[in-house]
């Protein structure tokens, strides 16, 4: 069957048997490789991608149920090539990751949360997140990386980053557009 | 696993899809696809056709008709849970739904879906069965509907019948001044099906009198049981009355073994997060007076 989806902002199209899963679809049409087939039975969250910007398992839902739809794969959060999103920035300085195997799902997950709140409560970040399965890092810096991301858009001044193409419900990025800002840059180091 | 081949259809109504779901006893019909799309995929389902009916017109939305909210059936759990609608006058529904699945399966699942799959520890189908909701129905035939607590009649086992399609769920709203929501669970993990939970709710009259109340419990038996508490109606509420109205109605509930938890754990459980949720729906019912009723 024959399928036409906007990943990323593009609209691409592919020529799919109907079980085929969107995430295989991503990972083998599209050759983007970011969300991660873990358990493909709905479990883990490594597979998590955004659909017209909320959080949902690629693994569970067909490519030709997904047209129409503006779906952000992990690929699709940085705001430049070479450059990181606030988020993606905050996993790598806050050590958030290891493996890397859950990372492109929680670093969606926390991004949806973003969207709706610069000022999500501990509870509120683990509930975001309580779909992801790490088998590495413990949660701890997970979540601190969450307030550390939340804590960095909150400073840097950008507008709320709803600067999405119109039709599209926060699917966008999660930088502002200047980058990151350096308001929490290391205070004098002695 | 990979699911067998299927053909996927998108019909353009809900005639259309009941006649497809007629037409062929191994078509199924898919909404959110979050229980079955794993069952696809392990092969304990292989459908000639799946009928996407997720994007039916007459399946969506939610509205108030005659004292009660009708939810379509593929209204998004996440939909109904940010609904301003359902915080106000379905309580009960609003306090379940944070703990259905997880964030990124409530994007997906249905409200019908829940129904329609019928999980014995599933919250939705409980907030049904304790509130005495309708299911609302389509088959070949035009509408029709049929009380939540026959329409459950075993674990994943429900009266619908080929061709027949949950198109909505008619939850009864309670007109009452003060209405207070209870609900508990207890699950390997939050968000896991619960090995049992409990949900209440209470009225109150200005003299603190019970005067409407509901008691439910799930994962206990083979589908969502309410349970009879009326001798509590009509009376001033405390912890001892409550007890002794949960334990005498639960004399003979059944309740299932398997590996997670024994028969005996699931009821004694189920008996002390009853009397949890009466007495948190009584708290409630005194500070908050429902929103929207007179
Ligand atoms: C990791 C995980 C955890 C979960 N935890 C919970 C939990 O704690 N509690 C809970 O209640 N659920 C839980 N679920 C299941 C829940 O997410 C599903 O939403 C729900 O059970 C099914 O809804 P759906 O819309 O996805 O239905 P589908 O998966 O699309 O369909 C389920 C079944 O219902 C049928 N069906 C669907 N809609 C209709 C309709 N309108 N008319 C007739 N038949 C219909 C389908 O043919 C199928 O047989 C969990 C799922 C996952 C993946
Ligand atoms: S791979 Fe999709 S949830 Fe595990
Ligand atoms: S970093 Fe390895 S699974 Fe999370």
């Amino acid at each position: 069957m024959k399928v036409e989806l906007r990943v990323n902002g593009v609209s691409r199209t592919a020529d799919v048997e109907p079980r085929k899963t969107l995430l295989d679809t991503l990972r083998e049409n599209f050759l983007l490789n970011g969300a991660h087939a873990g358990c493909e039975h709905g479990v883990c969250g490594a597979c998590t991608v955004l659909v017209d910007g909320e959080p949902v398992r690629s693994c569970l839902m067909f490519a030709v149920q997904a047209d129409g739809y503006e779906i952000t794969t992990i690929e699709g959060l940085a705001p430049a090539p070479g450059e990181l999103s606030v988020i993606q920035d905050a996993f790598c300085e806050t050590h958030g990751l290891q493996c890397g195997y859950c990372t492109p799902g929680m670093i969606l997950s926390a991004h949806a949360l973003l969207q709706h709140t610069h000022t999500p409560s501990r509870e509120e970040i683990v509930e975001a997140i309580s779909g992801n399965i790490c088998r590495c890092t413990g949660y701890g810096q997970i979540v601190e990386a969450v307030q550390f991301a939340a804590g960095r858009l909150q400073k840097s001044n950008a507008l709320r980053p709803n600067h999405v193409s119109p039709g599209h419900h926060g699917a966008g990025h999660d930088a502002p557009e200047e980058g990151v800002l350096e308001a929490d840059a290391p205070k004098e180091i002695v | 696993m990979k699911p067998a081949p299927f053909e996927y259809v998108r019909p353009q109504s809900l005639a259309e899809a009941c006649e497809l779901l007629a037409g062929d006893e191994d078509a199924r019909a898919i909404a959110g696809g979050q229980t079955l799309v794993p069952m696809l995929a392990m092969r304990l389902a292989r459908p000639t056709k799946l009928i996407d009916i997720m994007r039916l017109p007459e399946l969506a939305g939610i509205r108030t008709e005659g004292g009660a909210v009708v939810v379509g059936a593929t209204t998004r759990q996440v939909i109904a849970e940010r609904d301003p609608l359902v915080r106000a006058q379905l309580p009960a529904l609003a306090a379940v739904l944070p703990w259905v699945g997880h964030p990124a399966t409530r994007n997906r699942g249905t409200v019908g879906g829940s129904i329609a799959n019928a999980d014995p520890s599933a919250e939705i189908p409980l907030v049904a069965v304790t509130l005495g909701a309708e299911i609302m129905l389509a088959t070949p035939d035009g509408p029709s509907s049929m009380p939540a607590d026959d329409f459950f009649i075993g674990p994943m086992l429900t009266t619908i019948a080929p061709g027949e399609c949950v198109s909505a769920v008619r939850f009864p709203v309670w007109e009452h001044r003060s209405v207070g929501v209870g609900f508990f669970e207890v699950s390997a993990r939050k968000s896991d099906f619960a090995f049992a939970s409990a949900l209440a709710q209470v009225a109150l009259d200005e003299d603190g009198r019970c005067i409407d109340i509901a008691l439910g419990v799930g994962g206990v038996g083979d589908r969502p049981l309410r349970l009879d508490v009326s001798p509590l109606l009509g009376t001033r509420l405390d912890a001892a009355s409550v007890a002794e109205a949960v334990h005498a109605s639960a004399g003979d509930l059944e309740a299932s073994s398997d590996l997670h938890a024994s028969a005996s754990y699931r009821r004694r459980v189920a008996i002390t997060l009853g009397k949890r949720a009466i007495e948190q729906a009584i708290t409630e019912a005194g500070a908050r007076p429902l929103k929207g009723a007179a």
